[in-house]
């Protein structure tokens, strides 16, 4: 059955385009619909067996040969990620109805997003480690498609392209690390790995699979610095900034450190990586977003700087920390997606999303207005008991000043932790404010396109919902402990963890003055904001991660670009060259490593005049083909070699050579002489002198090696020829005296037929060359 | 005599080469002529010179040179010579088309 769940949302958009073409009148939205809140509603029926701490494992063989099986597994986390992922999908669905015009290419949104979210939904439940990474890249691809749904936008076509390159990059060096650890312990099973996790922590290989995994999920969970690719993400339509790149998508990396935290728990490097890149996201993100001024590139920012703490705390590594870590990716969840919900209303009924441009709408969209206080308070930690946000930002301060392994070097960081964190709150509280106060409050606007008003009831429904879970969460927030937190708790530590959520710890608690001067040193910021504005010319000014990403990109292409021109010079010469130069090194190379170069002088035929002096004067004549400035002084010179050549051949006692070479010679020639006339008389070759160089030590370098090779073969024969054969049986066998003749249509008939063949296609191709002649521009 | 071959037939390898890098199509040709050249000379050498008759059976002759080598040289030269009577008509054609035998400035159509 769980299998089902996975594949339903597949099968769902494979139907999804018959039912848009069929019925054009209905929103193609509510037929998605159903799927995830079926899917929800079944998946709750979980939650009986993971109270009772039973663990269901579910295995569809799919590759066993490789051990590559759809193994589904769920326990407490991956039945928390899923609901959330089933939850926020029906209100996003449902929001997307209305948000969505009928006139829009529906049936491509809901094929997508319904992808995404099968692909989601098994990235959560996925058991083995490959299956994990087909989902994961899944995810990538649908997003990639999600963000370039207005394909005919600029910034959404960068926004795709740039997501995709980060994620992915991301998802290859985590499959990476996967092999890494299916080598290291034999199996691709998450649960038997975790078991194993002595090999791993013990294998040399460990930093480089910490590190490729936790790439993995930082590129995909936007940590600094491949946070760049959410803000451009913003592009997507808002249901998908919701659901996607607030709410799931970009929780995935915090699932995999979840997911994997007991394998690596306790380790120092892990610690440090996380818990580092966690808090400096955190500060970075949050920062950031106060320098916005786009509604959807605030809430990016915020989103960034949120995962960033909820990283930092899985990188705590305590109860506490993972509990709170839990409860914050639930209330992050709420918020957030009803703050993007609230941002896509202010677009849809305003025409812009430019806090520049807006102002004063409380009268105009009250229920918003309503809305957006209870998100962006939430977020900003407000200590009030309506707010979820507040009790997890508790935790969070709570949890940054106790750590459970005490290594020296956590000792030495540890004051800095809570101090970061308080930093990061701050301007969390900056931005939320900003958020709030600068879209509702304040004085209304003229600029606008359309005449704000309230939004349709049934764009409100899903914030509403949302909303009424961050108030119903903070006030009940055991309930939810107990029943959803818990189980994912101990599914990420290992074990049970007995917890209390409150709300007031009384005087002595630390955590509250860390929220008392979140809230006082937030507000006096918020108030004097333009002051410290110019600031951010100095701190992100050139630095900023945006920049970098596109400095890569264009070095990339420039680099291969260049690259390719400087050696593709698209002249022969020069391919010429790197043929030879490679030969000569490798011959080269060869030759020594082996010590190639044997020479032995027992086995020479005697020196005689003749063939000395013919010798002599072949080369002179080489040389002079080399040499003359002529077209038919070197044919001819070229002649005297090919005859020198033949007479070589007499004195070699090679009588059919001779006669061959002496025709084929003259026939060479006599093709020469009549193709000359219709070429141009020799130039003189206008070659610089160092291409000249170049030329004479590449030749000299060929010639040299091949005299040396003919030399060195020469003195190490391994064994006898087998012409004695040929010899012996060229009467008894073939029948013929002329054993030369007798191995050329007899013992090795097929070559003379094979070069038969190739004088023929010669001759045709010749015949078909000058015969065949295209029209004047056909072929060009 | 083995090592004079073989510093003879490097010498026309070397030359060969030298006119493979050339600009004009014709000094090219030649180039690969001279290759072919010192590729046959360069076979013959390695069979082992002047241990015997030439290979053609005869009374009271018992020793005969390498028949193996003069039949491969022979296959091969009828091969370069179809080779290179077609590139000598393929330079004709390719000059009468493009008007120049300079290899640098033939660097086929620029379809960008």
């Amino acid at each position: 059955m769980l299998h089902l769940a996975v594949l339903a949302p597949f099968l769902a958009a494979v139907l999804i385009p018959f039912f848009y073409k069929a019925l054009r009148k209905i929103h193609t939205g509510w037929f998605v619909l159903p799927v995830p809140l079926l899917l929800f509603l079944f998946l709750s029926t979980y939650f009986k067996d993971v109270w009772r701490g039973v663990h269901n494992v579910y295995t569809l063989d799919w590759i066993p040969s490789l051990g590559i099986n759809f193994s589904l597994y769920i326990d407490g986390l991956s039945l928390f990620f899923a609901l959330l992922i089933t939850g926020i999908g029906t209100l996003v669905v449902l929001y997307s109805i209305y948000y969505l015009h009928i006139t829009e290419k529906l049936g491509h949104f809901y094929v997508y997003l319904l992808l995404f979210m099968g692909a989601m939904l098994g990235v959560v439940l996925s058991d083995n480690l490959f299956i994990l990474y087909t989902f994961w890249e899944l995810t990538s691809i649908s997003s990639f498609l999600l963000i370039g749904y207005w394909y005919y936008r600029e910034g959404s076509k960068y926004g795709a392209l740039k997501s995709m390159l980060i994620t992915v990059f991301g998802g290859l060096s985590m499959l990476g690390g996967f092999l890494l650890l299916y080598t290291v312990t034999g199996t691709p099973s998450i649960r038997e790995i975790i078991e194993r996790s002595d090999l791993v922590l013990n294998d040399t290989a460990f930093p480089w699979i910490l590190i490729l995994i936790l790439l993995g999920a930082f590129t995909k969970s936007a940590q600094f610095p491949f946070h760049t690719w959410l803000p451009d993400a913003m592009e997507a339509p808002t249901p998908v900034s919701a659901f996607l790149h607030s709410a799931t998508m970009v929780k995935a990396g915090l699932y995999l450190v979840a997911r994997l935290s007991l394998l690596f728990a306790g380790n120092d490097l892990f610690f440090i990586l996380v818990t580092g890149f966690g808090l400096l996201t955190l500060c970075w993100g949050s920062y950031m977003a106060v320098r916005q001024t786009d509604l959807k590139a605030i809430l990016a920012y915020s989103t960034i700087s949120q995962l960033g703490m909820i990283m930092a705390m899985l990188g705590f590594g305590t109860g506490v920390a993972i509990l709170a870590a839990v409860f914050h990716i639930l209330n992050h969840a709420t918020f957030k997606g009803s703050l993007f919900m609230v941002a896509g209303i202010v677009d849809h009924e305003t025409g812009t999303r430019d806090i520049r441009r807006l102002g004063g709408l409380f009268t105009f969209m009250p229920i918003t207005a309503t809305l957006a206080f209870f998100g962006t308070f939430s977020m900003a930690g407000f200590p009030l008991p309506i707010f979820n946000g507040f009790l997890s930002k508790e935790m969070f301060f709570e949890s940054s000043r106790h750590f459970e392994h005490a290594s020296p070097l956590v000792e030495t960081v540890a004051p800095v932790l809570p101090v970061l964190a308080v930093l990061g709150s701050i301007f969390t509280f900056v931005y939320s404010v900003m958020l709030f106060f600068r879209t509702f409050a304040g004085k209304q606007r003229d600029t606008l396109e359309k005449k704000p008003h309230e939004a349709p009831f049934g764009m409100l429904v899903s914030p509403l919902i949302l909303v009424s879970l961050i108030v119903i969460i903070a006030l009940l927030p055991n309930f939810f402990n107990e029943r959803l937190l818990a189980p994912a708790v101990a599914a990420i530590n290992g074990e049970h963890f007995e917890s209390h959520i409150k709300f007031w710890h009384g005087w002595g608690n630390p955590a509250l003055y860390m929220s008392l001067i979140v809230l006082a040193v937030g507000t006096f910021l918020y108030l004097i904001r333009t002051k410290w504005e110019s600031f951010y010319q100095i701190l992100p000014g050139k630095l900023s991660a945006a920049k970098s990403y596109d400095a890569i990109v264009n070095g990339i292409f420039k680099g291969s670009t260049s690259l390719t021109r400087a050696y593709m010079t698209g002249s022969i010469r020069s391919y010429m060259a790197y043929i030879l130069v490679f030969f000569i090194i490798l011959i080269s190379v060869t030759m020594t490593v082996t010590d190639g170069f044997a020479m032995s002088l027992e086995d020479l035929a005697p020196l005689a005049v003749p063939e000395f002096s013919i010798a002599v004067i072949m080369a002179a004549a080489a040389i002079g083909t080399v040499l003359m400035k002529n077209r038919i002084a070197a044919i001819l010179v070229l002649g005297i070699v090919g005859y020198g050549l033949s007479l070589l051949f007499v004195f070699f006692r090679a009588p059919d050579l001779a006669l061959t070479q002496l025709i084929v010679e003259t026939v060479t020639v006599a093709l020469f002489l009549l193709c000359f006339y219709h070429l141009p008389d020799l130039k003189k070759e206008y070659q610089s002198a160092r291409k000249k160089v170049v030329n004479l030590v590449i030749s000299v370098s060929v010639g040299v090696i091949v005299t040396l090779v003919a030399i060195s073969s020469h003195s190490t024969k391994l064994f006898e020829p087998i012409s004695d054969y040929f010899i012996e049986n060229s009467y008894e066998l073939g029948g013929g005296d002329n054993i030369v003749n007798v191995i050329l249509v007899d013992f090795r008939g097929l070559d003379t037929m094979l070069e038969i063949l190739v004088l023929g296609l010669a001759a045709i191709g010749i015949y078909s060359m000058i015969k065949l002649k295209g029209k004047k521009g056909e072929n060009e | 005599m083995e090592l004079l071959m073989a510093i003879l037939a490097g010498l026309l390898f070397s030359t060969g080469v030298y006119m493979l890098l050339q600009k004009q199509i014709l000094r090219i040709i030649i180039g690969t002529a001279l290759l072919s050249h010192g590729a046959h000379l360069l076979i013959i050498t390695m069979g082992k010179l002047n241990r015997g008759g030439p290979p053609i059976l005869s009374e009271g002759v018992t020793k005969y040179v390498d028949p193996l080598p003069q039949a491969l040289i022979l296959t091969s030269i009828v091969i370069s010579f179809g080779v290179t009577s077609f590139l000598l008509v393929l330079a004709y054609r390719a000059y009468q088309k493009n008007g120049t035998d300079n290899m640098e400035k033939l660097r086929g159509n620029n379809h960008e």
